[in-house]
């Protein structure tokens, strides 16, 4: 399998607190790849990165043959990374079908549109003209993840899909994975619930204090190790 | 009747007003940026037309033709070339080169155009009233000009409401930084945001000379209306800031009829006790 | 006392030194420039200190300067108060005004402010323009009795109004100098660079910005009485005149490096310097200095000191303490 995107040795800043350190980082068409690890890890700075939100000029990322670091997010977002952001980040003026729409702006082929997303998730359909500042969480989720859906990405990054989502609502929109992976599309999810990460991930890569403490194929990863990457604990049987 | 006339000639004279704000309103729904060389923009497409009439001979109307254009293309650049690199957290920047602008625009029209009064004519249309009876009557070009004001807002909410770039003007007016995950180039929608201002500037400009007196001085004053009709009628709403350009204009026209120097300073009262009374303005923008 | 100290200690003592025997050694022409160096200076304070250290941009400054014009030609000659009374109480009430008007201008933030507080400087003007006891819309000169009772002769109200205009201009750096060291001005540095974070702090924003306000209108009322004193007429346009009390004010402050106690300074001396070469190409001029400020916030929005600085970090009045140990 070739790799998609990689990140090697990256680092990344907010003005000058350091957030990322040396982070080594691939995935590969089709792949559905989990990133876990406590607040502050470093999770969601890592997809900033991917998306172009926090420039990281002079590090090495590539997607598709690109040089990421060169691109500002507008046209990262034409290049084919996609993100439901953490907190959702709808457009309040907008209404649910619009808020969808503006997600096709980049107007890439494939096989996402409007019907699509609403098939997906047929509760869209019957909310359309809704302003989306009035659905509950969970269907404020399922149009972040359809308006991310719309621009038809090779990658699709989900940030904190299922924070403050109850149990019954995080499975239904896990639910929707499989559809989403079967036109080969890539996903990136960063995910508190590390058992739903192993569930729904091919690998798996475990942030610490802004390092990658853990690496490996999620079916395989020992649970204990996962919760010594995830806590910084010293490993007892090391 | 004098005073219902007062009234009626206040309203279109509103209309003018809300033309003056719809450009300021939309500069600061979408990019939160006031332009202090606003009226100073107007005045110049007032000398444009001018210029225009000058050259060709034609009726002021014409001018909307190559000036409203002009400025729309002019708005972009300026936007993506200047101004794009002073939006941001800070403020202080984009006050301070807006008003230095203003006051190189005012003094390059003193030059150019002298400190004299000007007023183009539209031939027997300056004169054109149509009778409403009872000694009533509204003069054509006043007329003329609150149905301008309409039509540019109701067409801007069309935009807003039914087309792509509305669409996305609106999502980056939420939120600039979500917008850019998007595929959107906030840049070059700001220019575009600025684009549609500029070319309502050119509107009121062409549209204020042939309806009255200017002079290269006269900016800053149609600034100060414009925010009045923006801050009465509530931000973010286009159909309130005409109901603000009204509520103005029929202010200063029963000031003027008390006494003509109450003329202006009526319709700064009204806006000050409005400010006091609803500061968030009479129609502000229902959010959800 | 650091050698840096005891030089600047001497050059402040030799420039105030020189500046207080002005009316021995300057000529009448030489002094009613330094009059106009000083007010324009202590008004680019003002802002700056309005602007660059409480973010309240205004643009309608002149609404006190014009204030005090009138209330000073106001209690001289409808109330018989002596003129060197009549300046502070001018002061006095200018700032009184000032709390209903900050009352209003406050609604608005930001922007708007700016604006907002350029309508109510406006309307001022128009209703003083209104008042037929002082002369409407032309204007009203003070009648020569009482300019007579000034002074002996016309070099002591000369030299008078000289010394006054000097004090005014040095309490108003150096308080503000002071201001910036205490713990105010620590607040207000907070505020500047992050207005939750320094609510969170525990500094009351508002209330600061507020008291700021109607302080420093007061003291811009002095300032707007002593040079409506000098010019003996006070007419609505020039009193509350745009272009003259914010427009100049604020170039000086852009240019010379907004923020900083030795911007306007640096400002006034240029602004002065450009005005004597080219104050003869009339509104050329002015679009000149336009593009100057222009330019200077899109290059170097710190200013001409902010250049200066780039090159060689100096400080005139130190704001923060250093521990020389």
């Amino acid at each position: 399998m070739t790799d998609l995107l990689t990140a090697s040795s990256l680092d990344a800043f907010y003005g000058d607190f350091q957030a990322l350190f040396g982070v080594n980082f691939r995935i590969s068409e089709g792949e559905s790849v989990a990133l876990i690890g406590a607040n502050g890890a470093g999770k969601s700075t890592f997809l900033k990165v991917l998306t172009g939100l926090l420039p990281v000029p002079g590090q090495s990322l590539t997607f598709d043959g690109t040089d990421l670091t060169q691109h500002p997010a507008h046209e990262i977002a034409k290049l084919g990374i996609a993100m439901s952001p953490e907190g959702r980040r709808l457009f309040p003026s907008l209404s649910v079908r619009e808020n969808l729409l503006l997600g096709a702006t980049v107007a890439r082929e494939g096989p996402w549109n409007l019907q699509a997303v609403e098939d997906l998730f047929p509760i869209l359909t019957e909310k359309a003209n809704t302003p989306s500042t009035l659905l509950s969480g969970g269907q404020q989720q399922m149009v972040a993840i359809g308006r991310a859906l719309m621009a038809n990405p090779k990658i699709l990054l989900l940030d904190e899909v299922s924070l403050g989502l109850a149990p019954v609502i995080i499975r239904d929109i896990y639910s929707a994975l499989p559809r989403i992976r079967e036109n080969g599309t890539s996903v990136i999810l960063v995910e508190q619930d590390i058992g739903q990460a192993v569930a729904v991930s091919d690998r798996l890569y475990c942030l610490q204090e802004g390092r990658i403490s853990l690496e490996g194929p999620s079916a395989t990863l020992d649970r204990a190790d996962i919760s010594a990457a995830y806590f910084g604990r010293k490993k007892e049987h090391a | 009747m004098e005073w219902i006339n007062a009234i009626l000639q206040g309203i279109l004279l509103g209309g003018l007003y809300a033309l003056f704000a719809a450009g300021l309103s939309l500069m600061f729904g979408i990019m939160r940026f006031v332009n202090l060389a606003h009226g100073d923009f107007i005045i110049a497409a007032a000398f444009l037309t001018l210029v225009f009439v000058d050259l060709t001979g034609l009726s002021p109307l014409w001018a909307i033709v190559p000036i409203v254009p002009a400025m729309m293309v002019a708005g972009y650049i300026g936007q993506r070339v200047v101004l794009n690199r002073l939006s941001g957290k800070d403020l202080l920047p984009s006050i301070l080169v807006t008003f230095g602008l203003s006051v190189i625009l005012q003094n390059l029209m003193l030059e150019t155009f002298s400190a004299d009064s000007r007023r183009v004519s539209a031939g027997a249309l300056d004169t054109a009233a149509i009778p409403l009876g009872g000694g009533l009557a509204v003069g054509v070009i006043p007329l003329l000009l609150f149905v301008s004001a309409i039509a540019v807002i109701a067409l801007l909410n069309w935009i807003f409401a039914h087309t792509a770039v509305g669409r996305q003007l609106r999502a980056t007016s939420d939120d600039p930084e979500t917008v850019s995950l998007m595929g959107i180039n906030k840049k070059h929608l700001f220019a575009i945001a600025m684009s549609l201002a500029s070319g309502v500037v050119a509107l009121a400009g062409v549209l204020l000379a042939v309806k009255t007196n200017f002079d290269p001085a006269a900016g800053p004053v149609r600034l100060l209306f414009a925010f009045e009709a923006v801050i009465i009628g509530g931000l973010g709403s286009l159909w309130g800031t005409l109901a603000g350009g009204v509520i103005l204009g029929v202010a200063q026209g029963l000031g003027a009829k008390i006494d003509p120097g109450m003329q202006i300073l009526a319709g700064h009262i009204v806006f000050l006790i409005i400010l006091v009374l609803r500061p968030q303005g009479l129609f502000p923008k229902q959010r959800g | 006392m650091s050698t840096q100290n005891m030089f600047r200690l001497g050059l402040f003592a030799l420039i105030i030194g020189a500046l207080l025997l002005g009316p021995y050694w300057a000529s009448r022409g030489t002094m009613r420039l330094l009059i106009e160096v000083f007010y324009f200076l202590a008004l680019a304070q003002i802002w700056n200190l309005l602007a660059g250290y409480s973010g309240l941009i205004s643009v309608g400054q002149q609404a006190f300067v014009g204030l005090g014009g009138y209330l000073i030609f106001s209690l001289a000659m409808f109330a018989g108060v002596p003129v060197l009374v009549g300046l502070p109480l001018a002061g006095l009430l200018t700032a009184l005004i000032a709390w209903p008007t900050a009352f209003v201008a406050f609604r608005l933030s930001g922007p708007y402010f700016a604006i907002g507080t350029w309508v109510i400087a406006e309307v001022y003007r128009l209703v003083f323009a209104q008042i037929p006891a002082l002369g409407g819309g032309s204007g009203i000169s003070l009648p020569a009795n009482i300019v007579k009772a000034m002074a002996s002769s016309r070099s002591a109200r000369e030299s008078m109004t000289y010394w006054i205009a000097l004090g005014i201009m040095l309490a108003v750096v150096l308080g503000i100098w002071a201001l910036m060291r205490s713990r105010v001005g620590l607040s207000l540095s907070a505020m500047r660079d992050d207005d939750e974070a320094a609510i969170s702090v525990g500094v009351e924003t508002r209330k600061l910005k507020f008291l700021i306000y109607i302080v420093t209108a007061g003291i811009t009322g002095l300032i707007g009485a002593l040079i409506f004193l000098q010019k003996l007429r006070v007419t609505p346009d020039a009193a509350f005149s745009v272009n003259e009390w914010s427009v100049l004010v604020i170039f000086i402050v852009v240019i010379g490096g907004i923020g900083t106690l030795e911007g306007p300074i640096l400002g006034i001396i240029l602004f002065f310097v450009l005005r004597e070469f080219l104050a003869d190409l009339g509104s050329w001029y002015m679009v000149i200095l336009g593009t100057v400020s222009v330019v200077i916030i899109l290059v170097e929005p710190k200013g001409l000191w902010g250049l200066i600085q780039r090159w060689k970090p100096v400080s005139l009045f130190p704001v923060t303490r250093r521990s020389d140990g």
